[in-house]
């Protein structure tokens, strides 16, 4: 309410040109590691210390990315995040029913808690070729392995949200005679809201590893199976590129499920965190 | 005088895997319409449990409730539970707080919101409408708790420790405010509370009750020679007079 007064002082000027600097230090710092080791190996490949046949090299990689649409890369990039984004999506709504209807029934929590628990560690990745065999070589398998991967994290987290959620809110819901369904779309769900983004901000990083993960199995398309294709015929400025393609990819993806949050969080007033 | 609330032999037992605690164990009372009740006692002596078998959270093991003569079970919209904590919801304005129990029983109707827009302005949130529970001091936010209670126009309040969580000076002056509000709206009240002070200003009775499990020790009915505003009444001279006899029972 009452705003804190900023007083321009001779410290607080001070105070503010030291911070800035050392933000500017940082920033500039890894800048210069990042296009230092871009010289270095660029120049190592050019002097022949380092084979680039095998190791590749910046320009090598410029290349490829100059000829994205022809080479194809941009096709594989497109199926990538199409399985991703679908995977993704279906298992943050099973995710979301899931969890919701093992909240509403206690009984159901309690049998399936040593399931959840034991499929929670296992890792999923060795299910690859059980999934290929139900599921068939394709895109199916793909998104199943997406899902399988993420699912179970968005329900366990989501659970001990729903679970951890103040009694006393409850309780308040309860005194004005509140239903099931109500406490839950009133109470529950809405303080849980910071729980469900920050799962699924794990979670589209572990899709895109499930992606990957089945693409490398099956694929004929995407950016895994031209990773696996690159290594085999050694095209290894295909590999570099698409790596590099692939951590681009994370980072936006993450980048946009924060972006959703903060729109989602806005427009339903949600000021502050649990 | 009509009767509001009546309580007949009311005992509780919880069970747990640790055994069986008797929490409450006959407990019988009766409360008139307008009148203002405290209930005081040792810690753990049931005194929530009470509120909680009245508004019907609670089960009772043995006994019967009646509001308007008519036997309580379970849930029930004429009654409004005030809690210990205020519980706004943090991600809800004000305003939308207020509004939550009317949303809950769909009662978000004209005449109902037009009275919750003057409790607003009598109770000086207009400004902080649509601020957040995180931008309002302790006080602010006990009265808008207590706007959200009042907004369903309950027929019985329950108010449980609602003041503890303010400091003195802040507690004295809701406490007025509340008294005054409930007498205008002519509300029937309960109050639970470890404050004696605060139950001599403010109640038309007090309840003692002995450590669990509780038992009714002594009805005192207070007479203030019609002075019911809290802050005079702490200058009475009957008030230490009644202290004295409560702290009395209490420790005793
Ligand atoms: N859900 C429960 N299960 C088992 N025992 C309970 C439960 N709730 C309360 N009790 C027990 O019943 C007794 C009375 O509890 P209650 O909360 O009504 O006391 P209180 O008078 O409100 O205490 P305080 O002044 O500390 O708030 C306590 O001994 C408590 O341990
Ligand atoms: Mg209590």
């Amino acid at each position: 309410m009452d705003k804190v007064e900023i007083i321009e002082s001779e410290e607080r000027r001070r105070y503010l040109t030291k911070k800035r600097n050392k933000k500017i230090a940082i920033r500039s710092t890894q800048i210069l590691i990042l296009i230092a080791l871009i010289a270095v190996w660029e120049i190592f490949a050019d002097l022949g210390i380092i084979d680039a046949f095998i190791m590749s090299s910046p320009s090598r990689i410029l290349d490829t990315f100059a000829h994205l649409s022809s080479n194809g890369l941009l096709h594989h990039l497109e199926v990538t995040l199409y399985e991703t984004l679908v995977g993704f999506g279906l298992g943050v709504i099973f995710g979301i029913i899931i969890a919701t209807i093992l909240w509403w029934s206690p009984f159901l929590t309690a049998v399936f808690e040593p399931y959840l628990v034991v499929l929670n560690s296992l890792p999923k990745i060795a299910l690859g070729p059980v999934i290929i065999i139900w599921m068939g070589a394709g895109t199916g398998a793909i998104i199943f392995m997406a899902i399988a991967i993420s699912l179970i994290v968005t329900v366990m987290e989501l659970l001990n949200g729903f679970h951890a959620t103040n009694k006393n809110k409850i309780k308040m819901a309860q005194t004005f005679s509140a239903t099931r369904s109500q406490i839950f779309f009133k109470i529950v769900f809405p303080s849980n809201l910071s729980t469900l983004f920050n799962s699924m901000k794990v979670n589209i990083g572990l899709s895109l590893v499930g992606v990957i993960a089945g693409e490398f199995l099956v694929s004929k398309a995407g950016l895994g199976y031209l990773i696996v294709y690159g290594g085999q015929v050694f095209k290894l400025d295909l590999v570099m590129a698409s790596v590099i393609i692939l951590a681009l990819v994370a980072a936006l993806l993450y980048g946009a499920v924060e972006l959703l949050e903060n729109i989602v969080i806005r427009s339903i007033n949600h000021t502050s965190k649990k | 005088m009509d009767e509001v609330l009546k309580l007949e032999h009311i005992v509780k037992k919880y069970q747990s895997d640790n055994g069986e605690v008797l929490s409450v164990d006959d407990v019988s009372f009766n409360l008139k319409q307008g009148e203002f009740l405290s209930i005081i006692g040792p810690s753990g002596c049931g005194k929530s449990t009470i509120l909680s078998i009245i508004a019907g959270i609670e089960k009772a093991t043995h006994g019967k409730v009646y509001i308007d003569n008519e036997e309580v079970d379970g849930l029930n919209s004429k009654v409004a539970y005030m809690l210990q904590n205020d519980n706004l919801l943090e991600w809800r304005n004000v305003y939308k707080n207020i509004i939550l129990g009317l949303e809950i029983q769909n009662k978000c109707k004209k005449e109902n919101l037009e009275y919750v827009d003057r409790l607003i302005k009598t109770y000086g949130l207009e400004e902080f409408k649509m601020s957040y529970p995180s931008q309002l001091s302790g006080g602010m936010k006990q009265r808008a708790a207590l706007i959200r209670t009042l907004a369903i126009k309950p027929e019985l309040l329950l108010l449980d420790e609602a003041f503890s969580a303010l400091d003195y000076q802040t507690r004295l002056q809701v406490t007025n405010d509340v008294r005054e509000i409930l007498k205008k709206e002519n509300k029937s009240t309960i109050m639970v509370t470890h404050d004696i002070p605060e139950s001599i200003s403010m109640s038309d009775r007090v309840i003692v009750l002995s450590s669990r499990p509780g038992k009714i020790k002594d009805i005192h009915t207070l007479d203030f020679d019609g002075c019911d505003n809290p802050l005079k009444r702490r200058a009475h001279p009957k008030f230490t007079k009644y202290f004295d006899i409560l702290w009395g029972e209490m420790i005793g």
